[in-house]
């Protein structure tokens, strides 16, 4: 494996980072996000559109974030205050959120618009092998490996991301203990939303230029996959992610030679989704988990008890 | 299971409202209102022809819609419709190029083909919830997409064109396995047929079946239903079976009837477009036909928006967005303002 | 420190849940609230800790009155509370149970916190691993936990709600002695019971609530039958004449045992005749809830036999018993009674279902009506059983009871009803037994248990420690029985 082909995995899996830590943290938080392909579209195509108009990556970004969070916040609210089912609004978004990129984003088709601008950081990107995978991307990918380091840092060694987890865990322990639930459930699922926007931006701005009808190619519904195949954990969720941009060039490798594996290749986190389902109803996988600790937060991967409810005081 | 009380007044308000949002964003893109109004209605049923061609939309949206209901009433969100679509599609297309008969024999093997089809494809979300704990939201979400690598790899492996392996789809079915049609048209009363028989069973069921009524229980409060003597599992189960298998006939009627031939996109995202209809429907059976009817009206219809008026063809799909989410959100706040009610009630006792 | 409730009071809609309470505790004072299930203990409780807020009176903590709108203000004044099923995160670590919610001025510094934990552990002589996981640990040690936490976050108050109900009895010693250790030590505690005995071992004063009302304070140890007077409603429960058993036998329990989440039953002899009706005492979770579920089948008898009509049902599933003329009422009726979004109709409907595969809605409605005036329903077919009182829903779901029963298993059976209601429901159900059914019931109405019973099947702590006939005994025997005194 060249080193460019790897660089274009991570530059591909980018997009996905953004996308399946955000709907991770929100789904910590107990909130369900169905909406992502929907959202991911939509901010996808405003990006692009408001960094064409404008000229500024800045403006496009924050544009795309806004749009996620919107979505998003639009599930939480709907959840908490009317008590509707969060599945229901998801799906009716995602539905809402392709058709209106499409329609809005229609004069924009193939339009050559901004992108986001090699950035290879000196010194580093020298190392042999890895310094071109690394260190030879854009900003979007460096921000993603922050991401992914923070997130992690943040769940697990800060008392925010403990209440986070506590919340999405069990809201009335949480709401025994003095935590504002629901407040807190906004915050987090603005946060999320906001990233899986930048995640949509980081597609139209940098993996595939521009905007077009179906221009984001299932990536939300791939996100949701991969956030359950990670375990809800931010590493192993970016693992699946760049294990999936794997998949994605290997099977375009594969193509002249074996064309059908190549197309079915792609779908491969779905049944992976359900394998990981299965798996955490398995004793046998539990127990092994709780044996090996550090490993096993990393095998085991519960969802969040209390996701998909709404929480009122009684 | 969601229980919207549909207070008419409220529907009504969502239906304004949603128009108004439709019509802003008409404004913002300069597109005449009364215009596109005017089209919706003669596009979709203006003539026979075009009556017919939003039929032949109407059919799988309302087999899909229908299944939908079957599970939703027990308390399901399958959301592997779509998977379904594609199995009974599948069933129905091994049968088409495999059996060599005379029409009704080769369409009734199909019918069975992809009823058994989308039944399988339903009882493995079954399975994998009751058996294997998995939700169904993700188990019914994972195998839509086996079931789109399943039939993309037969469109361009084993069922591929001669000499092309593309993803266009496979060769068209012999002659005997199409949907007969009315003269000159592309309309198949078979399918409809179909697509009305099997809305008439569903809401022969619910009304009046024990199965429905105890099903609708099961769906309600599954833990009071066991009470009461209902085998809960396996009322669940068999709606997953039937659920797939009326998705199936949406396959076989976009295979045999549309298209002719099996393609990658044949579910034609009916199955979440139905989930919509449903949604809307407040879970009535009842209400399942005027707006699946309306839904149809609306694809219909942006097909000619897109010719005459240069809106884009997925204007059609926001207008359906935008009514479902605008009902939502009121029944949700109407919801919300008699709880408050309430509320302020027994404080005051 | 002294804290002070003063005229508390507490609707819920119509119910007065708690009236006019007042209560005073020192440091260093364990304080029972005792009182049976539905006194207004646990509303009290509630609004003590934070979640709930009172309509009158006030709450002072050493002279200054105390705003407790949430948890978090409760918290804050340092008052702690321990419910039944403790509030642990199973998924998280000892160590992060304590830290996740914990206010600003705990910092997220594990390692402190462990030594905390192992310095709590070894001063109270709780056992954990500071490495292991909650759901690891058993109820009692997430009790242990729970108490350390709210220690380590410097509660002087400690509010124990039920705290021995999921418990074994070793872990009851050890929670006695911590109890004693935090009270040595100037924690005021408050500890909620309907269990008489505990109350007496380990608390040095006791309120008795009743019905919503203060009933009075007694300093401990004092006479038991004393406090169970007070506890329960005193009775002039006349015999009603019936008798509509005969010799023959219907149900023989062999020794059954019996386990379910928190309650178990054991070492239950019985033979149940025809048309006999047995009645089952206790303080809730003293075992009657799994007794009259195992018998139905829905709960399963890890011992002994059940034998009926001359066969061995042990393992017969529930599906087959309500088959062979078994019947099971649960006293929660809007969660495992009736179906919230049926109309009655609807629910009649389902007892056609299992008759006939088709419906006829013009004789289902038809019948509806005429059962809803039989049993004086107050609503319409198409009611819902959430716009239904209490009451009208204990009528609905006597009213679905199919005819001709073998044995009828019913949890409070008339909770809820007034008396006029009550009396009339017996009367159904009498009838019944006429034809020879037989009818096994718990109750926490000791009239009720006198007036209607043949037998009475008194449990307490998961075994029967009383058989008595209804008309050889009386309400404060029964009472003491259930209190575990007598047996």
């Amino acid at each position: 494996m060249s080193p460019e082909i790897l660089a274009i995995i991570v530059s591909y899996a980018t997009p996905l980072v953004f996308a399946v830590i955000g709907e991770t943290i929100t789904e910590k938080a107990g909130v369900v996000n169905l909406s992502l392909d929907g959202s991911m579209l939509l901010s996808a195509m405003t990006g692009f559109v408001i960094g064409y108009m404008t000229g500024s990556l800045y403006l496009a970004v924050i544009a795309a974030a806004s749009i996620g969070s919107i979505m998003a916040l639009t599930i939480a609210f709907s959840s908490i205050v009317f008590r509707l089912n969060q599945i229901a609004v998801g799906i009716v978004l995602t539905l809402l959120g392709t058709k209106l990129a499409a329609f809005l984003g229609q004069d924009f088709v193939r339009k050559p618009g901004p992108y986001v601008q090699n950035l290879p950081i000196p010194v580093l990107e020298d190392i042999p092998y890895i310094g071109t995978i690394i260190f030879n991307q854009n900003i979007m990918v460096y921000s993603s490996y922050l991401l992914i380091i923070f997130t992690f840092w943040f769940i697990f060694y800060t008392k925010a991301g403990l209440n986070l987890q506590a919340i999405g865990e069990r809201p009335e322990a949480s709401f025994s203990r003095g935590l504002q639930v629901n407040k807190l459930r906004y915050l987090y699922t603005g946060i999320g939303g906001a990233l899986v926007g930048i995640g949509g931006a980081s597609f139209s701005l940098d993996v595939k230029l521009g905007w077009s009808d179906g221009h984001v190619v299932n990536f939300g519904w791939i996100s949701l996959a991969i956030v359950i195949f990670g375990g809800w954990h931010p590493i192993r969720a970016a693992f699946g992610c760049y294990f999936f941009a794997f998949l994605q060039v290997f099977a375009l490798k594969l193509q002249p030679i074996l064309p059908r594996l190549s197309q079915v290749l792609p779908i491969m986190p779905f049944p992976l989704m359900i394998i990981t389902l299965l798996l955490i109803n398995y004793k046998t996988v539990q127990n092994f988990a709780d044996k090996y600790q550090f490993i096993g937060n990393l095998i085991k991967g519960r969802a969040p008890s209390a996701i998909g409810t709404s929480f009122w005081r009684q | 299971m969601i229980k919207i009380d549909l207070n008419i007044i409220y529907y009504v308000a969502a239906l304004f409202v949603a128009i108004i949002l439709v019509s802003i964003l008409l404004l913002l893109f300069n597109v005449p209102i009364f215009e596109t109004y005017k089209l919706l209605i003669i596009g979709s049923v203006g003539s026979i022809d075009k009556l017919g061609d939003t039929l032949m939309i109407w059919v799988p949206l309302t087999l899909a819609s229908t299944s939908l209901i079957m599970t939703f009433k027990a308390g399901l969100w399958n959301i592997g419709v779509e998977g379904q679509i594609v199995a009974g599609a599948v069933a129905t297309s091994f049968v088409a190029r495999e059996l060599h008969a005379p029409t009704p024999v080769l369409l009734s093997a199909m019918l069975i083909a992809s009823v058994l089809g989308g039944a399988l494809w339903g009882g493995l979300v079954g399975v994998l919830k009751i058996k294997g704990g998995v939700n169904e939201i993700f188990g019914g979400l994972g195998l839509d997409f086996v079931a789109t690598g399943m039939i993309v790899y037969l469109v361009i492996g084993p069922w591929s064109r001669k000499g092309i392996a593309s993803t266009g789809g496979t060769e068209p079915f012999q002659s005997t396995a199409w949907f007969p049609t009315l003269e000159g048209m592309r309309l198949s009363p078979l399918s409809i047929v179909i697509g009305v028989v099997v809305l008439i069973i569903v809401i022969f069921i619910f009304s009046k079946t024990s199965f429905g009524v105890k099903l609708k229980a099961t769906g309600l409060n599954p833990l009071a239903a066991y009470r009461l003597g209902i085998p809960t599992s396996r009322y669940l189960f068999s709606a997953f079976l039937i659920g797939g298998g009326i998705a199936g006939l949406a396959g076989l009627t976009q295979a045999a009837s549309m298209h002719h031939r099996l393609v990658p996109a044949i579910s034609g995202g009916y199955g979440f477009l139905g989930i919509l209809v449903v949604l809307l429907s407040g879970f009535r059976p009842a209400l399942i036909l005027p707006i699946t009817f309306l839904f149809s009206m609306i694809s219909m219809g942006s097909v000619q928006w897109q010719l005459r008026l240069g809106l884009h063809s997925s204007f059609g799909g926001v207008f359906q967005g935008i009514l479902v989410m605008t009902v939502i959100l009121l029944t949700g706040y109407q919801l919300y303002r008699r709880r408050q009610l309430n509320f302020k009630s027994d404080r005051n006792k | 420190m002294s804290l002070e409730l003063r005229n508390i009071t507490k609707h819920f809609g119509p119910v007065l849940a708690n009236n006019n309470v007042s209560l005073e505790i020192q440091a260093g004072e364990i304080h029972g609230l005792l009182g049976e299930n539905g006194a207004g203990k646990s509303t009290l409780v509630k609004i003590l800790s934070g979640f709930l807020t009172s309509d009158d009176g006030e709450i002072e903590l050493d002279s200054n009155v105390l705003h407790l709108s949430s948890p978090y203000d409760a918290v804050n004044a340092g008052i702690g509370i321990l419910h039944q099923e403790p509030l642990v995160f199973l998924p998280f670590t000892l160590v992060d149970n304590f830290l996740a919610g914990s206010p600003k001025k705990f910092k997220f510094n594990r390692k402190s916190v462990r030594l905390a934990i192992e310095q709590i552990s070894k001063e109270f002589g709780f056992d954990f691993d500071t490495n292991s996981i909650a759901s690891e640990l058993t109820i009692g040690e997430r009790q242990q936990l729970e108490i350390s936490r709210l220690l380590w976050l410097g509660a002087r108050i400690l509010i124990l709600d039920e705290p021995t109900t999921a418990i074994s009895s070793n872990q009851r010693i050890r929670l006695f002695e911590t109890i004693k250790k935090l009270a040595d030590a100037g924690m005021s505690v408050i500890f909620v019971s309907h269990k008489l005995e505990e109350i007496q071992s380990i608390c040095d004063k006791v309120t008795i609530l009743r019905k919503g009302e203060l009933v009075g304070t007694r300093d401990l140890p004092c006479d038991s039958s004393e406090l169970v007077e007070l506890m329960f409603d005193k009775s002039i429960g006349s015999q009603l004449e019936f008798n509509t058993k005969t010799g023959k036998s219907k149900l023989v329990l062999k020794n059954i045992a019996s386990r379910e989440s928190n309650s178990t039953i054991t070492n239950v002899d019985c033979e149940i005749l025809e048309g006999e009706i047995v009645g089952i005492a206790g303080l809730e979770g003293a075992g009657q809830r799994v007794l009259l579920r195992a018998i139905v089948g829905l709960s399963n008898c890890h011992e002994g036999d059940i034998e009926f009509a001359g066969n061995f049902i042990t393992n017969m599933p529930y599906e087959k018993r309500i088959k062979n003329g078994f019947y099971y009422l649960p006293s929660d009726r809007e969660q495992e009674g009736l179906i919230s979004g049926f109309t009655i109709a609807e629910h009649f409907a389902l007892n056609f279902a299992n008759k006939k595969k088709t419906l006829n809605w013009a004789s289902i409605r038809t019948y509806s009506r005429l059962m809803i005036e039989k049993y004086s329903i107050k609503g319409t077919i198409d009611s819902t059983p959430e716009s239904l009182s209490g009451g009208n829903q204990q009528r609905l779901l006597l009213a679905l009871m199919p005819d001709e029963l073998s044995v009828i298993l019913m949890e409070h059976p008339t909770r809820g009803l007034d008396m006029e209601s009550a009396s009339w429901v017996w009367e159904q159900l009498l009838t019944r037994t006429r034809f020879g059914t037989s009818i096994i019931y718990s109750s926490s109405d000791l009239d009720e248990l006198m007036i209607y019973s043949d037998r009475i099947l008194v449990c307490f702590s998961g075994k029967i420690v009383g058989v008595v006939n209804a008309n050889q005994t009386n309400t404060e025997e029964i009472g003491l029985m259930m209190s575990g005194v007598l047996s």
